[in-house]
């Protein structure tokens, strides 16, 4: 009976924003529904973006799809709910999604404050100012007096406000609900200069009419370490996300890909790599996951080069280079703990 | 006992309240007990915290590093000037175009009626988007604004002088307001030797003429203490001057020529449904046209007009908060989308929100009612 009343009446507190369904084990609720809700962004290219048949790509998406495929088996069972960046702490709170991987930064305030717990960093972004190319300026510090387009509900705003202050510029601060409505409020010449995360500027520019004509200044003036949110307070699914991205950091640092992963299972004599991918122990049942998770991740998500290749790399629209996202040992900074 | 109609009323009323206080009481105890679980820390102590965003429009002073409580303020500020300069312009748009929809013109009422249809059909979001995205962003860059005398116009805003007060400006002030007082005696005065002799006097174009002559005397007198900070061209922008954003411009006219539509079909309705019989009796007795229409006719059809204005009112108070979508910083966007953003403090931030569209509202409400009753029908 009391139980049939909490049901009836938690329906009645999403006034309340709160239910009382979601706070136990997510991975049991997941494993019962038979996917993963997986919060995204409306459309950034290269981190979570829709095409024309509705099928979600980027890194974002992989990191979802990452953790469905150390549940299942399988990276396709994930769905997919685009929220704007005000909507997106509320819906994980909620219990409406079960990861938040929207190109999120994590920070102080939020890990401590919302009731959150970020995981790992899948890009390491930094945020900087695109401006007509027309305009002459090559640093950020000659934007005295310019009108700035940027999206709201974002880190974008103080580091804006931040940099403007601390270099003494005087500034007009145009402050749009969308992405891409700041993003028109731009290209229609309301503002001089877009800013928000580089990667996401890249992206942008790319959906403009002529992305010849803009360039991104050279200046980043924050650190903004995205990665997948969870809510507080569910130690193992924050390990299955967590882990599901170190995996495929791992994977990349041992040479294992989507492509040889099949082979080098069968044919390994290293028992790093035997533990990793569940030819020996059941390191997956640690984690209340089959022994074959990390297998399937790489099989069916691929190592985090192929992902970052995939999505951003020089090859796509988005064209970013590798750079501070490469791997340790290879300049850059993407270090995940031994699998062990 | 229980056949008594009053008890078993009694009973029920008992029953529903004690469910309603139950409901309400298991709301907010889960939600307590949800945020400690998740912890979520809750309170309006944020409030005196540094906010540290820029707000595009703000009429009282704030900056960077002005509190959450502050930008709070600027945000409620911009929302109550938008709704109230917004329900001026639609009741005069309103009258005009109901007014233009009844007149004996062919080409005024089609016109009139076209305008009615085209915008009280159309999404006021759509609106909005149209004004500031198709309208106002084809204004030329700021390099190549139009220029009239000291005012500039262009994507950015309309900008204009900006007035800087002198020493001695107090004179002017107190000129200002002594022609005012004197303008409400007139007026009193006029009222009162009308209904004793009969006699007329044109009180209302004698006080505009008095206001004019005593301020601008008062100006004379102590040597025009006014300086203009006029608006220059500069690198990026326009420098200097005041500034009438597009976001504002956008949101003024989409909401205040959406509303006009509404309140145009409103005002046509109340003047029809006031008899023919009475114009043509006050016609009888030999009243001019403009007053049978100011003596007789508007003060029947007001009460016609008043109820559906006041939701028409209400309406434009809570459109206002679309502002948010095309960066007009009102209480939506500052608030529920700032202010949650970086504080993540939902509950309480949207929580106020309707607290204040509610008493909005209710105001505007409180206010209409005093003047519906005012209008209405005195039975002697």
């Amino acid at each position: 009976m009391k139980s049939n009343v909490g049901k009836l009446l938690s329906t009645a507190a999403i006034a309340a924003t709160i239910s009382t369904g979601a706070a136990a084990a997510t991975l049991d609720d997941v494993k019962a529904k038979g996917f993963v809700q997986c919060g995204v962004s409306q459309g950034v290219p290269g981190f979570s973006n829709a095409d024309s048949n509705g099928d979600w790509s980027g890194i974002d998406v992989d990191a979802c799809r990452a953790t469905a495929a150390a549940i299942f088996g399988d990276a396709q069972k994930v769905k997919f709910t685009p929220l704007s960046a005000k909507e997106r702490f509320t819906a994980l709170q909620s219990g409406e999604i079960d990861i938040l991987a929207r190109n999120t930064t994590w920070t102080y305030t939020r890990d401590a404050s919302l009731g959150l717990d970020f995981t790992a960093v899948n890009f390491y972004d930094g945020q900087g100012f695109m401006v007509r190319k027309d305009l002459g300026v090559e640093s950020a510090k000659d934007l005295d007096g310019a009108t700035v387009c940027t999206e709201q509900g974002t880190t974008t705003e103080l580091n804006m406000a931040d940099f403007f202050r601390k270099n003494k510029l005087s500034y007009v601060p145009v402050v749009v609900q969308k992405a891409d409505e700041a993003l028109s409020a731009y290209s229609s010449g309301r503002c001089d200069v877009f800013t928000t995360d580089k990667s996401g500027l890249a992206a942008h520019r790319s959906k403009l009419a002529d992305p010849s004509a803009h360039i991104i200044l050279p200046e980043t003036i924050s650190k903004e370490p995205l990665g997948p949110v969870v809510r507080h307070g569910d130690n193992q699914w924050k390990d299955i996300v967590t882990w599901a991205m170190f995996v495929q950091v791992n994977a990349e640092e041992m040479g294992i890909s989507s492509k040889n992963v099949e082979k080098i299972k069968t044919e390994t004599i290293d028992p790093e790599i035997k533990r990793l991918l569940g030819a020996e122990g059941d390191m997956g049942a640690q984690l209340g996951l089959p022994a074959s998770w990390a297998y399937d991740i790489i099989a069916k998500v691929g190592n985090y080069g192929e992902v970052f290749e995939r999505n951003v790399g020089p090859s796509t629209p988005v064209g970013l280079p590798r750079g501070i996202n490469n791997l340790w040992t290879e300049g850059g900074v993407m270090y995940a703990p031994p699998v062990r | 006992m229980l056949n008594d109609a009053g008890t078993r009323a009694l009973i029920f009323q008992i029953l529903l309240l004690s469910i309603v206080v139950f409901v309400g009481y298991f709301l907010f105890t889960n939600l307590q007990n949800n945020l400690d679980n998740r912890g979520i820390s809750t309170g309006f102590a944020f409030f005196n915290e540094p906010a540290g965003f820029p707000i595009l429009i703000h009429l009282i002073e704030y900056t960077d590093s002005g509190t959450y409580g502050r930008a709070f303020a600027v945000a409620l500020i911009n929302t109550f000037v938008i709704s109230l300069i917004g329900i001026v312009l639609a009741t005069i748009i309103g009258v005009i175009v109901g007014l233009a929809r009844l007149s004996n013109n062919w080409l005024v009422a089609r016109l009139a009626t076209v305008y009615v249809e085209t915008l009280r059909n159309l999404p006021l979001l759509l609106q909005m988007f149209f004004w500031y995205f198709a309208v106002l962003a084809a204004l030329p860059a700021p390099g190549d604004s139009y220029e009239l005398a000291d005012f500039l116009l262009n994507k950015r805003g309309i900008y204009s002088p900006n007035p800087i007060f002198q020493d001695g400006f107090g004179v002017v002030v107190a000129g200002f307001i002594l022609s005012i007082i004197a303008s409400i005696a007139l007026v009193v005065w006029a009222k009162k030797r009308q209904t004793k002799t009969g006699l007329w006097f044109p009180a209302y174009w004698s006080s505009l003429g008095l206001i004019i002559a005593i301020t601008f005397l008062a100006l004379i007198v102590s040597g025009f203490p006014i300086e203009f900070d006029i608006p220059q061209k500069s690198r990026f922008n326009v420098s200097g001057g005041m500034v009438l954003p597009p976001e504002f411009v956008a949101v003024l006219i989409a909401l205040s020529t959406y509303t006009g539509a509404f309140i145009a079909e409103i005002v046509r309705a109340g003047i029809l449904s006031v008899n023919w019989g009475q114009t043509e009796a006050a016609r009888s007795l030999g009243l001019r046209d403009s007053l049978t229409q100011r003596l007789i006719v508007l003060p029947q059809a007001l009460r016609v007009i008043i109820p559906p204005l006041t939701s028409q009112y209400l309406n434009l108070a809570k459109n206002s908060s679309l502002g948010a979508a095309i960066a007009y910083p009102e209480l939506v966007s500052v608030v529920m989308g700032t202010t949650l953003n970086q504080t993540g403090q939902a509950i309480e931030t949207i929580g106020l929100c309707m607290l204040v569209y509610g008493s909005l509202s209710l105001t505007i409400s409180m206010f209409m009612n005093w003047y519906n009753k005012k209008m209405s029908l005195i039975e002697r």
